[in-house]
């Protein structure tokens, strides 16, 4: 029996690591400053700021909609994106591989720098709330 | 006679053939995750394995936006799609698809107007008149968009 938990504990480490949006969020809460807690209000400040860097994509909102329910679309291809908020598309925020692969290609995209461990906090903690 | 009904079969089907591009059954997850999520995962076919390469060789800066993929991945699809590159013509520098000879012979009857058109917004976006497109099916007969048939 201890084999068979073991070998399943395997497995599912080893099935991408997949993980909860609230794990996601405490990963990077935890590598913030200490004393950080994490605001979805923050998040979605973040998520409608106009960063005005990249004429196609100057905010989040230019791909992913005015509200993270919706699926959105890329700005230059056309391709239509799954909704960003977790209520919408359960498949969200669970590989923290492809969350940190994201955010490093949007945010230096379109906020124009690398995001920090509290803005990505804020962001996936506002994802996995908003309704 | 005989000879005659092969022509017109051979006249028949090819085309059809042609209008159908399914991804290879070897394609690999990665090209899949990494190309296919922000536009199609093109066809191999549709570029020469020479600007395959020159694509891949700066994903940093892929027609303005940052694709860059780690050097695993990016090994696992420069292989892949240089073993199923196709011959459809040069397509320019930075090299696009829509530039290619078979690309433009396939679409020289759309209007400019049905390129702007906001469903559409890019020629890049294959699924957008190519509702099949996905499952590589191009033809003309299975065209999304009602008023934007010709």
């Amino acid at each position: 029996m201890k084999t068979l938990t073991a070998l399943a504990l395997l497995l599912v480490a080893a099935a991408g690591h997949a993980e909860t949006p609230q794990a996601i969020t405490r990963q990077y809460a935890d590598a913030a400053p200490a004393g950080f807690v994490p605001a979805a209000r923050r998040g979605e400040a973040l998520f409608r700021q106009n960063f005005a860097i990249n004429d196609k994509m100057p905010s989040c909102t230019a791909c992913h909609t005015d509200h993270p329910k919706n699926p959105g679309r890329h700005a230059v291809t056309g391709k239509t994106i799954r909704p960003l908020a977790v209520v919408a598309n359960g498949e969200r925020f669970s590989d923290p591989a492809k969350v940190e692969k994201w955010f490093g290609r949007n945010c230096r995209e379109v906020v124009g720098r690398a995001c920090t461990p509290g803005e990505k906090a804020d962001f996936v903690a506002y994802m996995n709330e908003v309704r | 006679m005989k000879a005659l009904i092969f022509a017109l079969l051979a006249a028949f089907t090819v085309p059809a053939l042609a209008d159908r591009l399914p991804l290879p059954t070897d394609t690999p997850a990665s090209y899949r995750n990494e190309c296919g999520s922000c536009h199609l995962a093109y066809p191999p076919a549709l570029l020469a394995a020479g600007d395959w390469k020159r694509l891949l060789a700066r994903l940093s800066d892929h027609y303005g936006s940052d694709a860059a993929v780690d050097a695993a991945q990016q090994r696992e699809i420069a292989a892949f799609l240089e073993r199923h590159a196709g011959n459809p013509g040069p397509a320019g520098n930075p090299p696009r698809i829509t530039r290619t000879a078979r690309f433009v012979r396939k679409h020289d009857e759309i209007p400019a107007r049905f390129w702007r058109d906001p469903r559409v917004r890019s020629p890049a976006n294959c699924e957008a008149c190519h509702t099949r497109a996905g499952e590589g099916r191009f033809s003309e007969h299975e065209i999304g968009i009602a008023e934007l048939k010709e």
